[in-house]
């Protein structure tokens, strides 16, 4: 069978599994886009290049799958640049293809002629330039493996013009689907170090404060079953990080919910009071360390990760074990089991005590809103998280509301969270919601977004529109860069520099409703859940609530940037309890007081 | 200036798949983690499909074993041997102008026999002259040379191989 460059492009996509490709067409990749009128893939056309990447993460991020994005070259390549930055810095596996200028132009600055994979050599885990039609099928091929294997991440591979183009015949080949991959340089499949985890299991028996530091890893290596046998055996308190939000139930009696800037008291005190922190799939990230030198002190470290340069990156482990956090921690539960449990294991009533006594005392909390004030976001959330079926995926975008949606989701199904950690890129969870909802067409998807972020991709509705993909936003409209608001109101002495939006410019229901969603606005907290509910008995068209919230809420609570752990700022009403604590766990301590 | 003889530094041989911008991909992985290279030597090796590139690091910016995790993590990249200086036999070559009259001229010529060095080329007042060697021993001749008119210098990058009979360590091989 004699196929051209685009035919096997769309052919080899197929052989991958590829079910929807996001994309947005162009000059360079036109020839690409005629097979796919042949194709049994779902095409899905996005309204800008970001957000045709967004969705393919999001897509990744439900489904483990990768998500498979396609553009142009030039200004759609430097467009689909932040995509890809989130999914590198998120371990989001990812295909992206690019058009590129023919090789003949390539390096003459021909029209629309960027060098995409020198741009994006540093936010993708590899990329390739494709040169040859029939070295395609083996580009794909080893484009998915390295996507998915190993730490996942982002994969481009860049295909000139001329090599797909159905007007040229050396753009001809004989099909051939390669067997295997070619990729002498990569092998992700590292034996597992035996010896580590025994050494591992015995920190674990004879820890007292012992806590595991669970992070995206866990979710990537689809863990959280395995994650809850270990938890349980051992009766080990857990964290779930911003990236491993569901990866252990949150209603578990052993979970602790998020650490980190704005985790909860307990989870952050937790993690400098442990003897013995058990990171698995996590990465130090600053955002949950704080001040690295002033981080978890008496802990001892195990750090289970499949990629060996996060040891030591930031802080040494004690026990450093390579691989994938499934099988670890598989072989874990067999050693501890062989060990005796939890029954042989040191006594941790006292942590657990502890624990519990912070959780009673430093509870996530808000004030509620005065009548005739505007709402609360905090209360908006707990009414989405109370109205909505349980496996309802929620994705956020960056600020104050990812934040909240955090911290008061309750997470009890690994999966259903669809969130930008590392890059925090405003505008990320329109398109992220989409990309998921066009995975499980059958669940109800909602956005919980900024009005500055819904500025930055809001044209997606009309995708989610069009394309019959009915997401749900909940915008929750503060009139502000609300966290950015919240840094300039504690560390810049209240001046508020170019961060006001306004409430009602633009008007966001207008807005929604031009772009063929349903939109409500809402006011008045009694009102709240009953929108709620109408807007999940909608299934045909995509739904907006502006829900008008409060400018001046804050965010507790926070650990200043570069601040340690143990300065924690708790919510207000909370800090004359915390200052009596302190005293006591000090005097504790035999330190003067 | 860093010389490429420090104790500072070390030696990695990197073996990379021969393809288009792999060069790039390790220079950039420096330049983006903020690892210093002090030397770089590129050139093919076992055939078509592979090339060696020798880089002499400076361990002072980051950790040893923190540079070649993150490079081991390139895809083309197909293993990293780390050579000290004492396992390996290492070379560098140097080549020089110097501008010297006739009645310098000789003590240069010396200079350069007493090095095992070569004369390259001969103008009426210049001598182009080359020295391979190890690190230290370039060092000491460059030193040597500077008290005469050096007009340009250059020097290759060093490259190494274990010493025979002697295993240097994988530190990462796929
Ligand atoms: C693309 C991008 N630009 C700027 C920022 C910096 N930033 C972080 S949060 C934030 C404010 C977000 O405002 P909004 O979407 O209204 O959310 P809120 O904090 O008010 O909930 C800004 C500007 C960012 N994270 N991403
Ligand atoms: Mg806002």
């Amino acid at each position: 069978m004699r196929l051209n460059g685009g035919e096997a492009l769309i052919k080899s996509l197929e052989m991958m599994g590829t079910e929807v490709i996001f994309g947005y067409p162009g000059g360079a990749i036109l020839p690409v886009y005629d097979p796919i009128i042949d194709s049994k893939i779902r095409h899905v056309l996005a309204r800008h290049e970001q957000g045709a990447g967004h969705m393919a993460e999001g897509y990744a991020h439900a489904t483990g799958r990768p998500g498979v994005c396609m553009v142009t070259s030039g200004p759609a390549a430097t467009n689909i640049v932040t995509p890809l930055a989130d999914a590198y810095l998120d371990s989001v596996p990812l295909v992206c293809i690019t058009g590129q200028v023919g090789l003949a132009a390539i390096g003459t600055d021909a029209f629309q002629e960027v060098d995409t994979t020198g741009i994006t050599r540093s936010i993708t885990k590899h990329n390739f330039l494709v040169t040859r039609a029939q070295d395609i099928p083996q580009a794909i091929r080893d484009a998915f493996y390295i996507a998915t294997t190993g730490r996942p991440g982002p994969v481009l591979v860049d295909i000139p013009k001329n090599i797909v183009d159905a007007g040229n015949p050396d753009a001809y080949f004989e099909w051939e689907w390669p067997e295997t991959t070619d990729l002498p340089g990569y092998n992700p499949e590292l034996p597992l170090d035996h010896d580590a985890v025994a050494e591992a299991v015995e920190l674990i028996m004879a820890a007292e404060r012992p806590l595991l530091y669970v992070g995206g890893g866990v979710l990537k290596s689809r863990g959280a079953e395995i994650l809850r046998q270990l938890a349980e055996l051992m009766n080990l308190p857990v964290v779930t990080t911003l990236m491993a939000r569901g990866a252990f139930p949150d209603s578990h009696e052993l979970c602790l919910g998020m650490p980190g800037m704005h985790g909860n008291y307990t989870a952050i005190t937790a993690m400098q009071k442990s003897d013995l922190l058990i990171a698995m799939g996590s990465r130090f990230d600053d955002r949950v360390t704080g001040k690295v030198g002033a981080f978890a002190p008496e802990a001892k470290i195990i750090h289970v990760d499949i990629d060996p340069a996060e040891h030591g990156k930031v802080r040494q482990p004690d026990v450093a074990i390579v691989g994938d956090c499934r099988i670890v921690m598989e072989a874990m539960v067999d050693a501890l089991r062989t060990a005796g449990g939890a029954e042989s294991a040191a006594d941790h009533s006292a942590w657990r005590q502890q624990l519990s006594g912070w959780q009673e005392n430093f509870p996530l909390t808000y004030e509620a809103s005065a009548p005739g004030e505007l709402l609360k976001p905090q209360f908006v959330l707990e009414k989405l998280r109370d109205g909505c079926p349980a496996d309802t995926i929620v994705a956020s975008g960056v600020g104050q509301h990812q934040m909240w949606t955090s911290q008061y989701w309750q997470f009890d199904h690994p999966y259903t969270w669809v969130n930008s950690g590392g890059l925090g890129t405003m505008g990320f969870s329109i398109p992220a919601a989409i990309g998921a909802k066009a995975a499980y067409p059958d669940r109800t998807v909602w956005a919980v977004d900024g009005d500055g972020c819904f500025q930055m991709t809001a044209q997606e509705l009309v995708t989610a529109s069009v394309s019959k993909i009915p997401v749900k936003i909940a915008l929750l409209n503060n009139a502000y860069l609300g966290m950015v608001r919240q840094w300039q109101e504690l560390f810049y002495e209240e001046r508020y520099s170019e961060v006001y939006l306004s409430h009602d410019m633009p008007d966001y229901v207008k807005w929604a409703e031009a772009m063929g969603c349903v939109a409500f606005r809402v006011e008045d907290p009694d009102e709240v859940e009953a929108v709620i509910a109408r807007a999940n008995a909608i299934n045909d068209r995509p739904v907006v609530i502006d829900f008008r919230c409060h400018s001046n809420e804050k965010v507790y609570p926070m650990v200043a940037a570069g601040g340690s752990n143990d300065d924690v700022m708790v919510d207000p009403s909370q800090e004359a309890l915390l200052v009596v604590a302190k005293a006591a766990s000090a005097s504790q301590n035999g330190e003067p007081s | 200036m860093t010389r490429p003889g420090d104790l500072s530094h070390h030696t990695l041989a990197v073996l990379v798949e021969n393809k288009a911008g792999v060069l790039a991909r390790v220079a950039d992985l420096f330049a983006r983690r903020g690892y210093n290279i002090v030397s770089l030597a590129v050139a093919p090796t076992r055939g078509e499909r592979f090339s060696r590139i020798t880089i002499v690091v400076d361990v002072e910016s980051a950790p040893l074993e923190q540079i070649t995790k993150q490079l081991f993590k390139l895809i083309n990249v197909v293993e990293i041997v780390q050579l000290a200086p004492e396992e390996s036999v290492e070379r560098e070559l140097m080549i020089a102008t110097v501008q010297v009259g006739q009645e310098h001229r000789s003590q240069v010529v010396e200079l350069v026999d007493i090095f095992e060095g070569k004369i390259l080329a001969v103008g009426s007042n210049h001598l182009t002259v080359s020295l391979d060697g190890g690190p230290s021993k370039l060092d000491d001749f460059e030193a040597l040379l500077a008290d005469y008119n050096i007009t340009e210098l250059q020097r290759s990058g060093r490259i190494a191989l274990p010493r025979i009979g002697r295993d240097a360590p994988r530190v990462a091989a796929g």
